[in-house]
């Protein structure tokens, strides 16, 4: 019998999976399709601290320590290029809310975020629109390839003992005399002394069987890529008044997004494009790159995904049964914390208890009264937020 | 035919994909009805690709072509004159379920809605991945028919043609009667395929035309003089020193091997359903082991199993132009008993001579499927052969893939990009479920196909900013 369960073959999942193998436990991860399917496989790769929750920085930088040494964590680079990320501004007024951002940033401790001006911006993407007043400037971020890391995280997870079943959909979980009762589609089932909820957009309906009911949300995040352009633009860059992240890959293709929500059926597994909506994205784009008119559109695409009411994720205990982890609800910008996430996750399952702070992410938070995020006045991140 | 290009386009009853012979007779049928029609296809002038020009050939040209083509001019001018909004130029890069039709003309966007829309987007050729395929001077059949109808251009130099199929013969007969020198006709079609086929002849009037149509055909080239090759093997394009082009085409013929110089060689081993559009409507596809492809689900009607959106022609599954255009009645039919036009009894009367034709027009079709099957080693090739042109990604990868997790197709673009280029998989799809189907030792229904996704057809930055526009 297994130590642990994991439910989701996504990148949390497979990190957990990897962290726990790598601690000793017996570990087997339950995939409903293929690994990686899903928002993990599928999003836009960003590898970005720039821009979070005040509650998510500590999170994000011990990642991003980890993404820049992923070849000693896994035995491959997972695609990471440490490119820096961009977040423009196009107005005085949006400029001025950057500053104030870096400013309580700053005043935090955080020293990541730098303010740079419209000059330095030039700099560095010398193609960009003239219209742009300044940026944030977070060198140590990057992009990477989600589905290749999800990929390396997997073969590592699986050398070092853990297996995967993949096509395996979870349909019931309960605890009972000790053990997690793992019930599968096609009569299947797993027992374990551990659980792990990792399973993304389905997450929330294992964690009200779990008693633990959390408001998540299922939406789709849409993305589209271009033909190949010669090289315009280094960093991953952002807008800080609409909708848009985008980035060139070394093949000269790129990628653009920005948060773009579409609907979703979790029942379906599907996200259906909408591309009016994307259109808005291709506005934007033109209007900071406008040699880019011409560019051809290759493809657009949606993943799944959980989103929480407040933008960030569930990740601590079970507050209703006993050892059950979740790590769900990463609200389009759980990519960058993939690494760290599974190493909280196998913290709580071997020692009860993490050195993160991650009390701003209990499952709790939305059924208690809750202060902290009334009160803490800080600058939250808005929708569009993304890798 | 009204085709104005400014024209208002807004609310239609039917939208018909596709000026093919199933989009014309869709479109005849329906307006026949009293519905109000639009028809889009991306060609400037009707006629799909089968009667593709078909309304401005020259007397000389439509001899040459023969009298299959010219049977197109009858049905363009029925469609001429049936009240239908023509929109040609017209790229539809998306269709979604609910009756909203997205195109590109002129270099903008526009969006029109329907109750009901008839898929007709017809057929594309089949990959033929083998050594050298991807060298400059190796074209497709179809691809050197489609310069032959529409601008009389034919090759200057001596060509091969290599493969199986009706198309490939018909080029040949054409050519010829173009004048245009064949140094070699190497035909895979080997004896078991001849008896595999025969017993699928039955007592079918049609097969036995269809076999001395074929016959009078081949007795053209073999009488022009062209070397004729069967049951040919082993193919591998030949590139010069360079890479730059091709230089001949090596194959073997009962172990004996043998190469003929030529600057172009035209390969072809029949056509598929093209399945872009259905595959990106998320509809049901079966896999098809008679005709080795991918066909949508239908009911008789040709409806999918999606909402509003019915498929007619040889997007369903190869039946030919002829079975495309009473296909064409039948959807448009089952269309306006749907939208409360016609009554079923109605329906079900009109129906009835189309679908006897129908049912005698495909009566040939097995025996077609076993005749021309093409080979394995043609569809499934060797490690060291590319498979998707854009990505250059080899068989061999392919299947490196598998080995490392890889289940179908869809992951194999993660896996190594195969099938994320420009073509979004059309040159490379079929091959890529086969090549994994093969290498897990499953079928390949149990593999898949790529998800396709909006845009069907390439819309620039620039275009799709401007349909905020105009949405």
């Amino acid at each position: 019998m297994p130590d642990v369960v994991v439910i989701g073959g996504g990148f949390h999942g497979m990190s957990s999976a990897l962290h726990l193998a790598r601690r000793g436990l017996k570990v087997v991860l339950l995939e409903a399709q293929y690994c990686g399917r899903h928002a993990s496989g599928v999003n836009a790769g960003g590898v970005r601290t720039s821009g979070r929750d005040i509650a998510e920085i500590p999170l994000a930088l011990a990642s991003r320590e980890m993404w820049h040494r992923l070849p000693e964590l896994v035995g491959d680079d997972c695609g990471f290029v440490p490119s820096g990320q961009l977040k423009v501004s196009e107005t005085e007024a949006e400029f001025e809310a950057l500053r104030e951002r870096v400013r309580l940033l700053h005043s935090l401790g955080f020293m990541h975020e730098e303010l740079i001006d419209a000059r330095q911006v030039r700099e560095l993407v010398p193609a960009i629109a003239p219209h742009v007043t300044g940026a944030i400037w977070v060198r140590d971020d990057g992009h990477a390839l989600p589905f290749r890391a999800v990929t390396a995280f997997r073969l590592a997870a699986e050398r070092a003992g853990a297996v995967v079943h993949e096509e395996t959909p979870v349909e019931r979980i309960a605890h009972r005399a000790g053990y997690w009762d793992v019930q599968c589609a096609g009569g299947r089932s797993f027992s374990a002394t551990h659980l792990v909820n990792a399973a993304g957009a389905w997450a929330g309906e294992f964690a009200a069987q779990a008693g633990d009911p959390v408001p998540v949300e299922t939406g789709g995040l849409m993305l589209m890529i271009t033909h190949r352009a010669p090289p315009f633009v280094n960093p991953v860059l952002g807008a800080t008044g609409r909708a848009l992240s985008f980035k060139q890959f070394a093949n000269g293709t790129v990628l653009i997004g920005g948060g773009l929500r579409c609907p979703a059926s979790l029942s379906q597994r599907h996200g259906e494009v909408d591309m009016p909506k994307l259109a808005a994205s291709a506005r934007t784009v033109t209007d900071l790159f406008p040699h880019l008119q011409p560019l051809g559109i290759n493809r657009a695409w949606a993943g799944v995904e959980a989103f929480m009411p407040d933008n960030i994720p569930v990740i601590g205990p079970s507050r209703a049964s006993p050892n059950l982890v979740h790590a769900f609800g990463f609200s389009a910008h759980g990519f960058e914390l993939g690494p760290i996430g599974g190493r909280i996750v196998a913290d709580l399952i071997t020692e009860g208890r993490t050195n993160l702070p991650i009390a701003a992410f209990a499952v709790d938070r939305f059924s208690r009264h809750s202060p902290r995020r009334e009160e803490s006045g800080l600058l939250q991140p808005k929708e569009k937020e993304l890798q | 035919m009204s085709d104005e290009t400014n024209a208002p386009v807004d609310r239609f009853d039917i939208a018909i994909i596709g000026a093919g012979p199933a989009g014309m007779a869709a479109a005849i049928t329906a307006t026949g009805l009293g519905a109000s029609v639009v028809v889009l296809d991306e060609q400037r002038a009707v006629g799909g690709q089968i009667y593709r020009a078909v309304t401005t050939a020259p007397a000389r040209r439509l001899d040459m072509l023969g009298p299959d083509y010219a049977a197109g001019k009858l049905l363009a001018e029925r469609f001429g004159s049936c009240g239908a909004l023509h929109v040609g130029d017209a790229a539809v890069w998306q269709v979604v379920p609910d009756g909203t039709v997205h195109y590109l003309r002129g270099g903008k966007t526009a969006t029109l809605k329907a109750d009901r829309v008839i898929v007709c987007s017809g057929a594309m050729e089949r990959p033929f991945p083998i050594p050298g395929w991807t060298l400059p001077g190796v074209l497709t059949a179809g691809a050197a028919q489609i310069l032959l109808k529409s601008a009389d251009v034919v090759p200057a130099e001596p060509v091969v043609l290599a493969g199986c199929g009706p198309l490939l013969y018909l080029l040949g007969w054409q050519y010829v009667r173009a004048g245009v020198p064949i140094r070699a006709l190497v035909d895979t079609t080997s004896m078991d395929n001849y008896k595999r086929a025969i017993p699928h002849l039955g007592g079918a009037l049609a097969g036995w035309r269809y076999l001395q149509k074929g016959l009078a055909l081949m007795r053209v080239l073999k009488r022009a003089g062209v070397p004729f090759f069967t049951g040919a093997e082993a193919l591998a394009a030949e590139g010069d020193a360079a890479g730059d082009a091709v230089q001949a085409l090596n194959f073997k013929v009962g172990g004996k091997a043998h190469r003929i110089e030529t600057s172009t060689l035209l390969l072809h081993h029949g056509v598929v359903p093209n399945t872009q559009f259905t595959w990106s409507l998320r509809a049901a596809h079966r896999w098809d082991d008679m005709q080795l492809c991918w066909q949508p689900e239908t009911d008789i009607w040709g409806a999918l199993s999606i909402p509003v959106v019915s498929l007619a022609g040889d997007g369903m599954g190869i039946g030919g132009a002829v079975a495309s255009a009473l296909q064409g009645e039948l959807a448009a039919l089952g269309a306006l008993h749907s939208l409360g036009r016609i009554t079923e009894a109605e329906r079900d009367t009109r129906a009835a001579p189309a679908r006897a034709a129908l049912r005698s027009n495909l009566r040939i079709r097995p025996f077609l499927d076993a005749l021309y099957r093409p080979k394995k080693a043609n569809r499934v090739p060797a490690d060291d052969v590319i498979v998707c042109r854009c990505e250059e990604v080899t068989a061999g990868a392919i299947r490196e893939f598998v080995k490392l997790g890889c289940h179908g197709p869809n992951q194999a673009k993660a896996f190594g990009r195969c099938g994320m280029g420009p073509c979004q998989g059309r040159l490379c799809g079929l091959t890529v479920t086969e090549v994994i189907a093969d290498a897990r030792g499953v079928a390949p229904a149990e593999v898949g196909y790529y998800r396709i996704r909006p845009p069907i057809k390439p819309v620039s930055l620039g275009e799709l900013a401007g349909h905020i526009a105009n949405a």
